[in-house]
């Protein structure tokens, strides 16, 4: 019973979001290749609601083998729609997408957007090379979190401060489950004992 | 407390009135009006030499604005102003979401257009005073102002140029 509730609480939080953006009166008023922009952003940030999940071994049912499979995956996923993301809305509107790329955008979420994004792309990198690049867990697990807590933050910020096709209440909240997730995943892994251990051993 | 200390203070006192009533006297004056700076963003999706319009589209939306000059803050008559923004009739890169008007004697613009709905993030609109498509030789200004709230059916934006 209750790993069917967590699921359904899942399902809820990232398919309200999806349904509440489609019905935003904006919609009427764009271009098809625009709505589908949107669209990914609201994707990406349901993304990132499952990859701690999975991380952490959250989801009931779901082994911790598999949960890395599904981590990684969702992991492709997530550089896909950013990829859609970016490309769909510098395809509405070149300069603006310049400005953005080039952090000289007049919107303040445009930075924390593409901080987010170059940190997702560093993420894939990093755990595409993790075999050859044979990191020690430990500090793997550091520079991976970093990002991670880099790309939550940047995201959640650029969603929160755009004023476009989410809905309010669903945008809140979603980020709000983000934030929670990504914060109990860094608890959970205890990285900071192991950090301080780190700098009690390199400091005697 | 001693005469002097009496004096001084209406020493004061007058500076503050006379300060006072400069502040008020200034606006008129306007000795030092500083020029508009170009927005960061404000020439993004600029299509040059959009038509002179009654209106652009349907209208329902009032985007309205002075052009002062520069220093002395004189109304500038017929300087042409440029529009253009995301509305419920098109995106910015759409030629029918563009269009001019010219201010008036008291430098006053005022061109109907079409509802501006939030896009990129804001509800923004886009201005421009192009020295290329006006004959009155200033320096060219392109402004981006964003809306106070996406339901607003005006905006007032003032320019204020210099001579180029």
């Amino acid at each position: 019973m209750r790993s069917v509730l967590i699921w359904a609480a899942v399902a809820v939080a990232l398919v309200v979001p999806i349904v509440a953006a489609a019905a935003s009166p904006l919609l009427a008023w764009r271009e098809p290749i625009y709505v589908a922009a949107g669209f990914a952003g609201v994707v990406a940030l349901g993304l990132l609601l499952l990859q701690p999940l999975l991380a952490g071994g959250y989801l009931p049912g779901v082994r911790m083998r598999l949960g890395r499979q599904l981590h990684a995956w969702v992991g492709t996923g997530l550089v896909f729609a950013v990829v859609v993301h970016v490309a769909a809305l510098w395809l509405t509107s070149p300069p603006d997408v310049v400005d953005a790329l080039l952090l000289s955008s007049p919107t303040p979420f445009s930075a924390w957007g593409v901080v987010a994004m170059w940190a997702v792309f560093a993420t894939a990198l990093l755990a595409a090379l993790r075999g050859r690049l044979r990191l020690r867990l430990f500090v793997w697990r550091v520079c991976h979190i970093s990002l991670a807590v880099v790309i939550v933050v940047g995201s959640v910020v650029h969603a929160i401060l755009i004023d476009g096709t989410m809905e309010l209440v669903s945008k809140l909240v979603l980020s709000a489950l983000v934030l929670a997730a990504v914060a109990k995943v860094v608890l959970d892994l205890r990285l900071l004992p192991g950090l301080r251990r780190m700098a009690g051993r390199n400091g005697r | 407390m001693t005469s002097h200390t009496w004096k001084a203070r209406r020493t004061l006192l007058t500076a503050v009135a006379a300060t006072a009533a400069t502040g008020l006297v200034t606006p008129l004056r306007a000795q030092g009006l500083a020029p508009t700076p170009t927005m960061r963003g404000g020439a993004n999706n600029y299509l040059a030499g959009a038509p002179i319009v009654q209106r652009i589209g349907g209208g329902g939306f009032w985007m309205t604005g002075t052009v002062r000059r520069a220093g002395d803050g004189a109304p500038l008559p017929r300087v042409r102003i440029q529009i253009w923004a995301h509305t419920t009739e098109g995106h910015e890169r759409d030629p029918h979401s563009h269009g001019a008007t010219l201010t008036d004697a008291n430098g006053v613009f005022r061109l109907e257009m079409p509802q501006i709905v939030p896009a990129f993030g804001q509800a923004h609109g886009h201005l421009a005073y192009d020295a290329a498509h006006d004959e009155n030789g200033f320096e060219t200004v392109f402004l981006r102002p964003v809306m106070r709230s996406a339901r607003d059916t005006s905006l007032n934006v003032d320019f204020v140029l210099r001579r180029a």
